[in-house]
């Protein structure tokens, strides 16, 4: 007896295996049913009425927020749903923004999507696009109120999943619109810059801030000397656009490409993931020892958890580590590696993130006013740098990163997923290094793409407990859980669901094809042959030589004690 | 405060004896219509009055009244709004008509004290003079149920609503009946939703009733957003107690033990009345902790909207009382399931309640025998238009338009013809004269592509521009959508937008056609009722007056001279003396010719601002 329930789509039976709306039996069954607002991960908003689908008695229901039951018969393309999707879509695109050729996201908007799949080509009511209403204020993002559909996803995933709801909607009806509080330029907002905002976007309303215009400037400059380095997660996610798979390791490519682009000296952040490492965990054990962990150690190398905790638990900014992140660790090294040049000196970090471009300004970052990261350029805009330059990414040859800084080890490179950065420490914190133990270690609880996770490993004669969270909402309720008394040694926040991998500067990609990315940095570091980051021996070459006295100066930074923020 | 139902028995007893005791009555209209109309100035004024003449005037039913005491009361709205303020006097009945302060004191001398009747102040039809409010044939025709109390009661006290029989359903339903008998007793009786949507309310309670949660919630919806529209706040503010029975009957029907009533901003006397209503009751016992010794509690609260039409759609209110923006959101889950907070919620109109002790007092069958099989009991309709008697009505369900308008509202007014009436405000179609002997109930209405809606009833002669009608309607809808769905937002204002290019002479071959397309997608996906009734008044008025679409459009002419841009301005040649002054006066130079000869406006250049007209002292200029 089949015990399966079925239900029928466009005449044919579909089997219902627990999807919780209709819309994600529709697609799994191989039809792609048109939609803006729809977002996996985020509540059901219903508005954009693209996916209305007609059931048996002639009616219409929306499929992203009808539950599937077994016996249901619906049609998902009939000639009245073909009117008013092309109705809807006229409707929206006489109030939009219809330069296109010069828009950031041509080629990448789902509103050009539908219109070309709908084939519009007439629309019959005035054209009411405002002009470009830009706000340029944040470091971050580019917001344009003239391209926004009204979608409310960027609403949803501030408020929902990272909790910080700087934006929400504003007025009513055709005067409805994206704000902040009292319309404020969203810099002065309780904006955290995470860029969450601008992966959900459908279309070219929220955007990654541009710098590649500036970094190439610097780059044809020929009193520069210009230096790079890529981060972890940029590594599995850039090849997607560039013809190759998601998920795919293509650092060797990246190393080439940018050579090819004119970069002087090219490097891999691992290596500074590594000094953060050291640094981090000689924190946490001192606190230990000390007995001043009461509270956990946050870890800091995510600047958009810093902003966050600065703004909403700024009591717990104590209990924030002083390391600086990865990329600031090694930015400094580089500075100061290249300081007696005869050139001025740039430093570019290719990031997954755009709080980074927010880090790399702040204040404490900067020596005699010169920031030690010059740019930051996410990898969307690397992925447009490398297409400006025509080069063909998938037929590059793999090449190497620059001495002198060369050496990374596996424990860098996880850094750049969720749960990365608490394995590598406890990699280096545990006494056993042997595989078996590192391997271990990966099952404890710390790896995979849950939001709040939690692990206890043996340090000594005492059981260390570690807490990964990744949203801000689950960071927020896990502080609350802590506050009321809960208690753990280490707490790894990273502000993107699933970590840097899911950063706002990446390519979007559905939920499920995240995983690729993390596993992609898993297996690059199965590739490293030092799995430890204190076994880098670079490491101590770094120790004995540039931060021979400076470890404080140039690897910490106070966040605790400054009172203005930005 | 009353412990147990034997208390209650014996107070409505003793107020009942205080009010048959309260021989001499006078109960001056203080519904917001007469309020503005100056009716408490009238009310300080007779209490006054009878004070100076050495008699005792009692505001509020509390102490045996004496011989000579003279009840003076605020009462709830009478309804008959065209003719108001007005004032009551019982044991009479008599109904005095556009009272003004300067009646008083003829009024307190001849009447109150002498039981003589002013004529002038009668209401008076074809002649004939009225003296008592019964025999008003605008009364006639109404079968007043759930207003009875109005104009009949002190609507700021409890106790006469006491004295009246109130409260009896409530001790019936906590002491007599279990939930699911309560719940069998509003659903034999099919007490429809009378906010508009028509559901089952017996039904929608068993759904709530079925829930499992640790708290859920009765609402009561008083947003009343359609423009006309003033049943729901009649009985706010004439009858509080009524509906506040009825939302307790429904707590103990389903297992909710708080109460929410949401009330529009914009009625400030609604909220007061209910707030000192409230207070009564839980001073009285009848609301709080161990009501009446039952063990059952409720507690009731009131909210006040902002100002959005919008928030009277159920989840949209939901969220206007949790404090968020007052957007609906998608259904399922429906309301009963997860409402107010998540949890299961009964929403229902302000006259749905109104309606449950009344179901409860006397029984499922007598309710049925009023009205019709599908739809009965009454419904209370704003009366309002080209009508000789516009004001608050009740009718049984069934009655036909014919009757609601000539019966009733005593027919046209000034003899015009009547052209159309709107029924169900923004959301309601338009019916035209061969729809005047539909009955009126809710799958009637349905099927000729109207709706009863709240209650709301424009009448129209033949001056109204229908076009026009169309697009001040559609301009309100597009004012109060909230801008959530693509279809609702953007698609009402390309309607308005052609609407708006029709009044003002600019329609286009093509358009009527891309209204009715627009309409259709609209009605089709939009989110919520506001989005999917949009389009009712403009679909209507184009099936029942296409023709005057369509002289807007090919003929740029307004057959009912209404729409301003699409007037003709002409000079009369007989009447004109050549004086120039027109010509002077218009700004755009349209006006030429040569004294003392008439002159003549280029309608090309004319911009119908009206400025000559003004200026012309021999009235030789028309509009048309």
């Amino acid at each position: 007896m089949d015990n399966r329930e079925y239900m029928l789509i466009d005449g044919i039976p579909v089997e219902i295996n627990g999807e919780k709306n209709l819309l994600e039996l529709i697609r799994k069954a191989g039809i792609k049913l048109p939609t803006f607002c729809y977002h996996s991960e985020l509540s059901v908003y219903g508005a954009c009425r693209m996916c209305m689908v007609e059931n048996e008695w002639g009616g219409l229901d929306a499929a992203c927020s009808t539950p599937p039951r077994a016996g249901m018969s619906i049609k998902t393309n009939t000639e009245r749903l073909q009117k008013y999707r092309k109705m809807i879509l006229e409707l929206l695109l006489a109030n939009h923004c219809r330069d296109c050729t010069t828009c950031n996201n041509n080629g990448k908007c789902k509103l050009q999507d539908l219109a070309m799949r709908y084939n519009i080509s007439h629309i019959r009511f005035p054209n009411t696009a405002s002009n470009p209403d830009v706000d340029d204020s944040s470091l971050c993002i580019t917001r344009d109120r003239s391209k926004c559909i009204l979608c409310g996803d960027c609403v949803r995933v501030c408020n929902e999943v990272q909790n910080v709801g700087a934006i929400d909607f504003a007025y009513r009806g055709s005067k409805m619109t994206i704000s902040t509080v009292f319309d404020k330029p969203i810099f002065e907002s309780n904006c955290v810059g995470c860029g969450q905002c601008a992966l959900a976007c459908p279309t070219g309303a929220i955007v990654v801030k541009d710098d590649t215009q500036k970094v190439w400037k610097e780059i044809y400059d020929k009193n520069t000397r210009v230096s790079v380095q890529i981060a972890p997660a940029v590594r599995v996610a850039l090849g997607k656009e560039l013809g190759l798979n998601d998920g795919e390791n293509a650092i060797g490519k990246i190393v080439a490409a940018l050579r090819r682009m004119g970069f002087d000296d090219i490097f891999d952040t691992s290596t500074g993931a590594d000094l953060t490492v050291l640094e981090e965990s000689a924190e946490l054990l001192r606190r230990i020892r000390e007995g001043k962990n009461d509270m956990p150690l946050f870890t800091s190398c995510c600047p958009a958890w810093v902003n966050y905790c600065e703004k909403f638990y700024p009591e717990l900014l104590p209990h924030v580590s002083t390391c600086r992140s990865p990329m600031q660790m090694f930015a400094s090294i580089i500075k100061e590696e290249y300081s007696t040049s005869s050139k001025r000196l740039v430093h570019v970090a290719v990031m997954p993130c755009t709080a980074k471009k927010f880090e790399a300004a702040r204040k404490e970052f900067k020596v005699n006013g010169v920031p030690n990261v010059d740019y930051v350029l996410t990898t969307q805009e690397l992925v447009r740098m490398i297409k400006e330059s025509g080069i063909v990414f998938s037929e590059l040859e793999p090449e190497a990163i620059d001495m002198p800084f060369g050496t990374y080890t596996g424990a860098g490179v996880i850094f750049g997923v969720s749960g990365g950065v608490t394995e590598a420490v406890l990699r280096r914190v545990v006494s056993d290094k042997s595989p078996t133990s590192f391997r271990s270690l990966a099952y404890t609880g710390v790896r995979g793409m849950n939001g709040v996770k939690e692990a206890s490993v043996m340090y000594g004669d005492r059981k260390l407990k570690v807490a990964v969270v990744s949203g801000l909402k689950n960071a927020g309720d896990l502080i609350e859980r802590i506050k009321a008394g809960e208690h753990y040694d280490l707490v790894e926040v990273m502000a993107c669901p699933g970590g840097c991998i899911n950063g706002g500067g990446q390519p979007f990609v559905q939920s499920e094809e995240r995983e690729k990315r993390g596993k992609g940095l898993y297996s690059a570091d199965k590739l490293c042959n030092i799995k430890s980051s204190e076994e880098n021996p670079l490491m101590m070459t770094l120790y004995k030589g540039i931060l021979k006295g400076r470890v404080h100066e140039l690897l910490h930074v106070d966040y605790a004690s400054k009172k203005e923020a930005k | 405060m009353l412990k147990n139902r034997e208390e209650l028995r014996k107070a409505r007893e003793m107020y009942s004896r205080y009010l048959k005791a309260e021989k001499r009555r006078v109960l001056v209209c203080a519904g917001t219509g007469c309020v503005s109309g100056g009716s408490m100035e009238i009310f300080e004024r007779l209490s006054e009055l009878v004070s100076k003449r050495g008699m005792d005037c009692q505001v509020e039913l509390k102490e045996e009244p004496h011989d000579n005491t003279i009840g003076m009361k605020k009462s709830g709205c009478h309804g008959f709004c065209e003719m108001g303020p007005l004032v009551r006097i019982e044991p009479e009945g008599y109904l005095y008509t556009k009272v003004k302060l300067e009646d008083c004191e003829e009024i307190v001398d001849r009447t109150i004290v002498a039981g003589e009747h002013i004529e002038r102040l009668a209401y008076k039809q074809n002649g004939v003079v009225y003296k008592k409010q019964d025999e008003i044939p605008f009364y006639k025709k109404q079968t007043r149920l759930v207003l009875e109390h109005c104009g009949q009661i002190d609507s700021t006290s409890i106790t006469e609503y006491l004295a009246t029989g109130g409260y009896y359903a409530l001790e019936k339903a906590l002491f007599d009946m279990t939930g699911d008998e309560i719940i069998n007793e509003i659903t034999e009786a099919n007490l429809r939703g009378r906010g508009g949507g028509g559901f089952p309310a017996g039904r929608k309670w068993a759904q709530v009733k079925r829930q499992n949660a640790k708290q859920k919630y009765v609402v009561c919806n008083g947003d009343e957003g359609d423009p006309g529209a003033f049943m729901d706040r009649s009985i706010m503010e004439g009858d509080p107690h009524r509906m506040i029975e009825g939302m307790i009957i429904a707590g103990i029907a389903c297992g909710a033990s708080e109460g929410y009533i949401y009330v529009r901003a914009e009625y400030p006397l609604a909220v007061s009345r209910l707030k000192r209503a409230i207070e009564q009751a839980k001073e009285f016992g009848l609301l709080g902790e161990n009501i009446l010794g039952s063990n059952f509690s409720f507690n009731i609260h009131i909210n006040r909207g902002a100002g959005a039409f919008v928030c009277g759609e159920g989840s949209a209110l939901t969220a206007s009382i949790e404090g968020k923006r007052g957007m609906p959101r998608v259904k399922p889950p429906r309301t009963v399931e997860q409402g107010l907070f998540d949890m299961p919620t009964v929403l229902n109109n302000v006259e749905t309640f109104a309606n449950v002790p009344l179901i409860i007092k006397n029984g499922a069958d007598w309710y049925k025998s009023i009205g019709t099989e599908k739809s009965p009991g009454t419904k209370a309709f704003a009366l309002t238009g080209n009508i000789e008697n516009t004001g608050l009505i009740e009718i049984p369900m069934g009655t036909t338009l014919r009757e609601v308008i000539f019966d009733i509202g005593g027919g046209m007014r000034n003899g015009a013809d009547f052209k159309a009436v709107q029924i169900g405000g923004p959301s309601g179609g338009c019916l035209s004269e061969k729809d005047l002997d539909l009955p009126l109930d809710f799958d009637s209405l349905k099927k000729a592509g109207a709706m009863i809606g709240s209650g709301g009833l424009v009448v129209m002669d033949s001056n109204t521009c229908m076009v026009e009608v169309a697009r001040f309607f559609m301009n309100f809808t597009q004012n109060e959508s909230c801008g959530k769905c693509v279809p609702c937002r953007e698609g009402t204002k390309r309607m308005l937008e052609i609407l708006e290019r029709i009044v003002e002479g600019n329609g286009q071959d093509g358009d009527i056609e891309l209204l009715l397309e627009l309409a259709d997608t609209i009605s089709a996906t939009a989110l919520c009722g506001l989005g999917k009734a949009a389009a009712f008044p403009v679909v209507s008025t184009i099936k029942n007056f296409r023709e005057e679409y369509e002289a807007h459009i090919y003929d740029k002419r307004c057959p009912t001279g209404n729409c301003q841009k699409l007037k003709t301005i002409t000079i009369d040649a007989s009447l004109c003396k050549g004086c120039s002054k027109c010509a002077r006066s218009c700004p755009v130079g349209a006006i030429t010719g040569k004294v003392k000869e008439p002159f003549v406006i280029d309608q090309s250049k004319c911009i119908k601002c009206g400025a000559c007209i003004e200026t012309c002292a021999f009235h030789a200029i028309l509009e048309g």
